[in-house]
């Protein structure tokens, strides 16, 4: 059997050992953010491969978390009713691509299956993705990490400004989203166990495709780039082509992410576009090791269940920020893979030969 | 005729703010080759510090006080965070400044709460304005342009005639070999955090009468100094303050296309088509620019 296997059914047998423990210490409450954080957890990994294995910072990905989830919010709440005659509205009600419900006043409401709002959004954003990842990824370093970041704050700005939007409260209302017969992803309390087996599994489909997609060619050419670009290049790998195609996977994940969120939680708000969020993403990805997917699931797992339970009170964003510095300053390869002690050595001999060469 | 003016007033005024903080991202840039993500957060420190201790001091006296304070912090801050890294890759610095800049806003946030403050107009009040040619005019935005154009051509005199700028240049041009020559290159490098914080804390005071300042503003002004900078080519501060005078006026223009939410969108896309047509600037080289690190 391989490691990658072993690997994943381990992962699978905690995340149903957790759901175990909270049954019989009658903590289910535990699972809602659990479930939020395993869809956190999805855009992690999705930045993980781009910023550990292509080697591309991105400070703009709770943009296309937020782009996802506004799109498929808005589809789904937005009211059709009015323009209901239109040709157009028509066709659409005929493939059964709307869905007539009762708005919160009791009033008819006529608005996009979530399947279909779904896809809708994430195909934008992959063609977002790509759009701006071509001029994007042209760039480097300090570059590169403004471009994005600037990105992330147009979003950010947009949904803020935009009343259709609803401005600084978001959307609310978002109605569940059923996946199979008789499995919804939604915030009513019955599925709350379900629900969280429903986001587990969507990332373990996450992890399983990338894992496969590191082992592969396609992996050993993104270490090449990270390695050193000009020698990849210069070894026959289209070099912009697959950071280009590592950008959009990424952006993807971010999008289902930020789609199944938005319906499980039945509401966004422009705080998930805000740019302490991307950079939240990647301080985890940071902690985690970088090139570690399994670091950053884990250290995503923590610290967005801590901080979603609101442990850090209103140091929250704080102890992102500290946590970053740390982990920049004194093991830049993360957490998880480093050796401690190793670590430790090296740091201390680096410093006594910085001494004597002055 | 008259509103056309006015929107040119206004633009330079937000201008000059945006060339200041684009001149503290091209001094430390010049000296490391590092953009401090934090450079917002000076900006913001200044006009927060100056506006408690202006409670204790007449204001001259807490303006200077609160540059001095804001200086020492940068020169801290690079003392315990930067001087002793070997080498550092640019994601590494990327990530620590953008750290660096959490840290500060969230401890600004737990000292001075989320409020907005401004310092009061260094002469006559909000309402006070001068008539010139039909166009109202602010005495703060004098203060504004006159300070901003005292500090360019201080900092001008200061590299090109004084030994210690002097230093810092050659520390930009060469560092190894400006150390050869027996320059302390890392003393060069906290000396860039001292002087680039000092002038961003000098903008703060400048612009909290005008704009307002609280523990967040510091990161939207740092991407609006970025935008200047890179518009003018990393690194050139005369070509800065054209490119902000450029980017405030199209920016008070803007509002009157789009809503007023949107105003940062514009300045933003601006810089992401800069980057990605010219990324050596307006007026910079795009040969010369080739030839630096990013």
């Amino acid at each position: 059997m391989s490691t990658k296997f072993m690997q994943i059914s381990g992962f699978a047998a905690a995340i149903v050992a957790i759901q175990i423990f909270t049954q019989i210490t009658d903590s289910s409450f535990h699972l809602t953010q659990l479930t939020m954080t395993a869809y956190y957890s999805l855009l992690v990994i999705g930045l993980c491969m781009l910023i550990g294995y292509a080697g591309q910072i991105s400070l703009g990905h709770a943009g296309f978390f937020a782009i996802g989830g506004y799109i498929s919010a808005f589809l789904t709440t937005h009211n059709l009713t009015s323009i209901k005659g239109k040709p157009l509205i028509a066709l659409l009600s005929k493939f059964g691509l709307l869905v007539e419900g009762k708005d919160l006043y009791g009033g008819g409401l006529l608005a996009f299956q979530p399947w279909v709002a779904c896809i809708i959004a994430v195909c934008t954003v992959l063609i977002v993705a790509y759009i701006i990842g071509g001029p994007v990824l042209k760039l480097k370093g300090h570059y590169l990490a403004m471009a994005t970041l600037g990105f992330g704050i147009i979003v950010y700005r947009i949904v803020l400004g935009t009343a259709g939007l609803g401005a600084a409260d978001g959307i609310s209302g978002v109605p569940g989203f059923t996946i199979l017969p008789g499995v919804t992803i939604g915030g009513s309390g019955s599925g709350k166990i379900m629900n969280y087996y429903v986001a587990w599994g969507i990332l373990i489909v996450g992890i399983t495709l990338l894992l496969n997609l590191i082992s592969s060619r396609v992996g050993r050419a993104l270490s090449a780039i990270h390695g050193a670009e000009d020698a990849a290049e210069a070894m026959g790998i289209p070099t912009a082509n697959y950071k280009l195609k590592v950008f959009v996977l990424s952006a993807g994940f971010a999008a289902v992410a930020g789609v199944f969120l938005t319906h499980y939680n039945g509401s966004i708000g422009p705080s998930e576009a805000s740019v302490m969020k991307s950079v939240r993403y990647v301080a985890i990805v940071a902690i985690g090791g970088m090139t570690s997917l399994w670091g950053a699931v884990f250290m995503s797992l923590i610290l967005n269940y801590f901080s979603l339970r609101g442990s850090f009170g209103t140091y929250d964003d704080a102890v992102f920020g500290v946590i970053l510095i740390l982990i920049m300053l004194f093991a830049p390869d993360g957490l998880i893979r480093t050796q401690v002690l190793g670590d430790l050595k090296s740091f201390f001999k680096r410093s006594d030969s910085k001494e004597a060469t002055l | 005729m008259e509103l056309l003016l006015q929107y040119i007033v206004a633009g330079i005024t937000y201008g000059t703010i945006y060339a200041i903080v684009a001149i503290g991202f091209n001094i430390i840039y010049n000296t490391t080759g590092i953009i401090n993500f934090a450079q917002g957060e000076f900006v913001m420190l200044g006009g927060m510090t100056a506006f408690t201790l202006k409670e204790y001091m007449p204001l001259p006296v807490a303006i200077i006080c609160a540059v001095v304070i804001t200086m020492i912090i940068g020169a801290l801050i690079e003392i315990v965070f930067i001087r002793w890294l070997h080498k550092p890759s640019v994601l590494r610095m990327i990530i620590i400044t953008i750290g660096l800049s959490i840290l500060i806003r969230e401890t600004a946030l737990h000292i001075w709460g989320e409020g907005v403050t401004a310092l009061p107009y260094f002469t006559g009040t909000s309402v006070t304005s001068v008539n010139l040619g039909g166009v109202f005019i602010s005495p703060q935005v004098f203060w504004a342009v006159g300070i901003s154009s005292i500090v360019v051509i201080l900092l001008g005199i200061f590299f090109n005639f004084t030994l210690l700028g002097k230093q810092m240049r050659a520390c930009s041009a060469n560092r190894e070999a400006a150390r050869l020559c027996g320059i302390s290159t890392q003393n060069m490098v906290t000396f860039s955090f001292m002087l680039s914080a000092a002038i961003g804390a000098l903008g703060g005071c400048i612009v909290s009468p005008i704009t307002y300042i609280s523990y967040d503003s510091g990161s939207q002004l740092a991407i609006k100094g970025f935008t200047v900078a890179i518009l003018g080519g990393l690194g050139n501060s005369t070509a800065a303050v054209a490119a902000a005078m450029i980017l405030g006026i199209l920016e008070s223009f803007s509002i009157w296309a789009l809503p007023a939410a949107y105003k940062d969108v514009v300045s933003i896309a601006i810089m992401l088509i800069i980057l990605f047509v010219k990324p050596s600037g307006l007026f910079g080289n795009a040969a010369a620019a080739r030839l630096k690190e990013y």
